[in-house]
């Protein structure tokens, strides 16, 4: 804390809060690094400005089309995008959550030896380490265009979601009635059905709805590498500059996620 | 509980009857569903193209190997781009999301109307993933990185602004009272009230959102929003795998890099 008096008139002492760094080299130090960097970064940004006021009018068409949404004409392909987005999101939930809960406790350091659990950690982190759309690039290439492969881009994404979330739940349990269950002598498969999955379950119902959010989120984007749903459709419409085809999808996509983020709200305060 | 009679025994059940029916119809339409569902995908997918995919999976894997390391040099530049796009989206959404949160708040809202406002604007940004905010700016802006920098920054609104008013709403009353009572300003209350309070979890929030930026802003370059993704593109649409593979070997680099960056500073702080 800093009290300096004024010279003058009135003669309170002044408090400042204390500064966030106290060293002041590095406080001025870290300021100047991140003003260089920023610097830096916006020189290299090569903005094309007769592009961006170009934009600027076509923007307002954006915003336009945002007003006049067109589902009519291309309803056909729509519908079938919304659609194929829908049943890849509910077949990928089931099935990630179906691979996920093995996975999940084969994860928990409380329940496994060292080399199942360091084969799920590892399972998991490669889930975890690339975007849905690289995976789902793999899966492409793999069994070719359409749902199937943006089913089990979503499926395996969400191993690295659910399985890793569901470890961390089972390894914060409650010893006690693990311990009760092991002491009559319980094979480890009753020990996981009495004494872990009651505890986990409220928990594991509350991750799935908040994966099926996402996995929802996804299934929108993954048609961009030609993984099914609606993404290739939006990705068609923007390319044409049909704004006001690409808002009514939008606002569906808007409309879907919105629903069934109360939906899964609503899911979860029923349960915990 | 649930107790029948079977042969002038109790027998004990978990559920009484009405509920156990209640949760076999359940299964039975969820399965029903699940069935409807899969059906759709199968009859969309070309199952000649997916018995295939063993061969397809081992000759894309000898194709990815070994990669061309050469092509390393020139990824330089889109590496850079890829991370300005993550570093400058997560500040520009800082900016804009601050003043939302404030005003979503439900203990800082000045009126109920800005706060429903708040809450829209973070529902529509949070609800389009960053690739499609891509794809509507590049269409906007033309392709580059400045639509990659504002796709980010208008995706994380919605999630910064959500998690910076949610913190802002659990702050103890207490020290705001004790501020309103010396005759503070609103302002004043903001900054020596609330702000010491939530900067933790603010920090928090923004090096998280920073670290999943970096992570999606190395894919928006797919749509044309340049970074790694423009060059992954341009590999994959060549079929030029040998390459892919080093980018996406530098995808992975980055985001070990990222998360452990992110891990650390969150441990500091809380």
């Amino acid at each position: 804390m800093k009290a300096n008096t004024s010279a003058s008139h009135p003669p309170y002492p002044r408090w400042s809060p204390p500064p966030l760094i106290a060293n002041p080299l590095l406080r001025w130090g870290a300021l100047l690094l991140g003003g260089l960097y920023l610097l830096a970064a916006f020189s290299t940004l090569e903005i094309n400005w007769e592009r961006v006021t170009a934009g600027i009018s076509r923007s307002l068409q954006v915003f336009v089309g945002f007003l006049q949404p067109d589902f009519a004409s291309r309803w056909w392909e729509i519908q079938n995008g919304v659609l194929e987005s829908l049943t890849m999101t509910v077949v990928a939930t089931v099935v990630g959550t179906a691979l996920s809960i093995p996975i999940g406790l084969g994860a928990a350091r409380t329940l496994v030896p060292l080399p199942v659990y360091l084969l799920c950690r590892g399972m998991i982190a490669l889930a975890r380490t690339f975007q849905e759309v690289i995976i789902a690039i793999f899966f492409v290439v793999l069994v070719g265009f359409g749902p199937l492969a943006g089913v089990l881009t979503l499926s395996f994404a969400s191993i690295g979601f659910l399985a890793k979330l569901l470890a961390e739940e089972i390894e914060a349990i409650q010893p006690v009635p693990l311990e009760a269950i092991r002491a009559t002598g319980a094979s480890w498969l009753q020990l996981v059905t009495y004494a872990v999955l009651p505890q986990v379950l409220p928990r594991l119902v509350g991750l799935i709805t908040y994966r099926f959010d996402i996995n929802l989120r996804e299934s929108a984007i993954v048609g961009v590498v030609g993984a099914g749903g609606i993404g290739a459709t939006l990705q068609t419409a923007f390319s044409r500059y049909d704004f006001d085809v690409a808002a009514a999808i939008l606002l569906i996509i808007i409309g879907l996620v919105w629903a069934t983020e109360v939906g899964a709200g609503a899911i979860r305060r029923r349960i915990q | 509980m649930p107790v029948s009679v079977v042969r002038g025994q109790k027998v004990w059940q978990r559920r009484d009857r009405a509920t156990a029916l209640k949760h076999w119809l359940g299964w039975i339409v969820g399965v029903c569903l699940l069935i409807g569902c899969g059906r759709i995908i199968a009859g969309a997918t070309n199952w000649s193209f997916v018995w295939d995919a063993p061969r397809q999976g081992s000759e894309f894997l000898g194709r990815l190997f070994p990669p061309q390391w050469s092509y390393m040099v020139e990824l330089g530049r889109p590496l850079w781009d890829t991370l300005n796009m993550a570093t400058l989206g997560t500040l520009i959404s800082i900016g804009i999301a601050l003043p939302i949160a404030v005003l979503t708040a439900r203990n800082t809202t000045p009126h109920p109307l800005l706060r429903s406002l708040g809450l829209l604007i973070i529902v529509v940004s949070r609800s389009i993933n960053s690739l499609i905010w891509a794809l509507l700016l590049v269409a906007i802006l033309g392709p580059g990185v400045l639509a990659g920098v504002l796709a980010i920054a208008l995706r994380s609104i919605g999630f910064v602004g959500k998690l910076f008013y949610e913190a802002i709403e659990e702050v103890n009353p207490a020290p705001i009272e004790a501020i309103t009572a010396t005759g503070a300003s609103p302002a004043q209350i903001l900054s020596y009230a609330i702000l010491p309070q939530v900067l933790p979890s603010l920090v928090g929030v923004s090096v998280f959102r920073w670290d999943i930026n970096l992570r999606e802003s190395t894919v928006i370059g797919l749509v044309g929003a340049g970074g790694l993704g423009l060059q992954l593109d341009a590999a994959v649409n060549a079929l030029q795998w040998s390459q892919a593979s080093v980018i996406f070997l530098v995808i992975l680099l980055l985001v070990l890099l990222s998360e452990a960056i992110s891990a650390r500073v969150r441990r500091a702080i809380t």
